[in-house]
Order: structure tokens, then C-alpha cells, then sequence
């Protein structure tokens, strides 16, 4: 009996563990008053169009992927 | 004798209440936390007992905070006269930043910085900019997170319209 009480308090104290790790609180949350450094021009992965371009270029003609990335085609591999 | 099982629940409650927010999210219905206790820096804060208030949370490098300047400084000249107070609380990094965007866009209305972002901390404002229509009494009767140019304009002077319809209420 006391043993069943023991394996019932065990569960529930690794399931609010788990909840507690879920929580969005205790997990590291950049507030959206904190994104200064995320607004930053240079975290923009496309602010190089034409270095952009280029290595899309690359990307279609060595995988035969064209398509692959959100532009209308069948990924024919004939670029 | 207590075991083990019911000492570790109790350490993953006390964990999990550790790690529950410190503020709950200021939305409308709730009063506003005191912006004169807030500790703001960067100038005066106007008169706002017993005015109508929209408070704005911005940031330097917030290009829709850059955007709603010129609408709240429109409903600043349309409302003032009314009862309306425009206090805008700046939430950026540095001084500097902050005063190169007040420089540069010369509001018609109150900037403030909450350079410790205690104020924000306690709104728990939901994205940038946000703000917040508070009544007569400093209590949240409208919040609009984002702006959306000429449509965040309209339900702003919508709902401005009918909080200074409102009569004064006693605090």
C-alpha cells in the first residue's frame, strides 16, 4: 500500500517535472521586446539578392533540385 | 516518515511555480501599472489623471514603430484638446538609439524611455509595438498589438471617440 503511494508520488512528480521543462516560462524566450539584435540587418539570410541568386543558381544546376525551393517547376535538372 | 516519491513532488511543484511567469499580461479590463512609478527616463510625463491615454511601446529597430509616429502624432493634434494623452515608452538597448529615432522623427507627442524595460516587463506586451487605450480611471480598454497603417488608425479613433464620449470617472 505504501509502496503504491510512493510509485503514485514518483509519477506524478516526473510528470510535473516534465510540465515544469515544458512550461515556455523556463525554457530561454527572447520577449518581443528583445529582438533588437534579431531585427538586425545583417540576420537577414536575403540581404544579399544577388549573392542570393547566385548560390540558388548553383544549388539548382548541382542538385537538379529546381524547384526545390519554392519556385514553380517539376525538378526536371535541366537549368 | 516522509518518502521519497512525495519529497520529489514536492520539488517539482515548488520547480514548476519557480518557473511560472512573474507577470500575467496586461490586457483590456485590467488597470494599467502606474507609469509614473515606472521609473521612465528620457523626459516628462504629461498630465494623465483623468484622461484618456494611449500608451505605445516602440523600439528603434521596429520599422512599424517607425511607421505609427506620425498617426499617433495626428491623434495627438485631433484629441488633445479633448482629453487625450499620447505617451510613447521606448524600449530600445541604448540611450543613444532611442534619442537618434525621437531626434530624427520629432513625435507631436510624450516619449519616454524605460531604459531598465520595467514597464514592458510588466505589461508583457505581446509584440512590437503594442499599445493601449486606457480610460479616465488608467484602466486598459483597448490594446492593439502590431499597427496595421490606415486600419490601426481607424480603430484607434474609433475607440478614442467613444472613451472621450465617456464621462469623467472618479478614481
Amino acid at each position: 500500500m505504501k509502496s503504491d503511494h510512493a510509485k503514485l508520488c514518483l509519477v506524478a512528480a516526473l510528470g510535473a517535472l516534465l510540465l515544469a521543462g515544458c512550461s515556455t516560462a523556463s525554457a530561454v524566450r527572447v520577449r518581443p521586446w528583445e529582438h533588437a539584435a534579431l531585427a538586425d540587418d545583417t540576420m537577414n539570410p536575403d540581404r544579399d539578392a544577388l549573392g542570393t541568386a547566385m548560390t540558388e543558381h548553383v544549388y539548382f544546376a548541382r542538385e537538379a533540385a529546381s524547384g526545390g525551393r519554392g519556385v514553380g517547376g517539376s525538378g526536371c535538372g535541366c537549368n | 516518515m516522509v518518502s521519497f516519491g512525495t519529497r520529489l513532488a514536492w520539488i517539482a511543484f515548488v520547480m514548476a511555480a519557480l518557473s511560472a511567469p512573474l507577470h500575467a499580461q496586461v490586457t483590456p479590463g485590467n488597470a494599467f501599472p502606474s507609469l509614473a512609478a515606472a521609473g521612465l527616463s528620457g523626459g516628462r510625463l504629461p498630465e494623465t489623471a483623468g484622461r484618456v491615454v494611449l500608451v505605445d511601446f516602440w523600439a528603434s529597430w521596429c520599422g512599424p514603430c517607425k511607421a505609427s509616429f506620425p498617426t499617433y502624432s495626428r491623434l495627438q493634434s485631433d484629441y488633445a484638446a479633448r482629453g487625450l494623452v499620447v505617451v510613447a515608452v521606448g524600449v530600445d538597448d541604448s540611450l543613444s538609439a532611442y534619442q537618434g529615432f525621437v531626434a530624427t522623427l520629432k513625435p507631436a507627442f510624450a516619449t519616454l524611455y524605460d531604459s531598465r524595460r520595467k514597464l514592458v516587463s510588466v505589461a508583457q506586451v505581446p509584440t512590437m509595438p503594442t499599445s493601449y487605450l486606457l480610460d479616465r480611471s488608467g484602466r486598459v480598454r483597448f490594446m492593439h498589438p502590431g499597427f496595421h497603417g490606415d486600419q490601426t488608425e481607424r480603430e484607434l479613433r474609433k475607440e478614442i471617440e467613444a472613451l472621450l464620449g465617456e464621462k469623467s470617472v472618479s478614481q
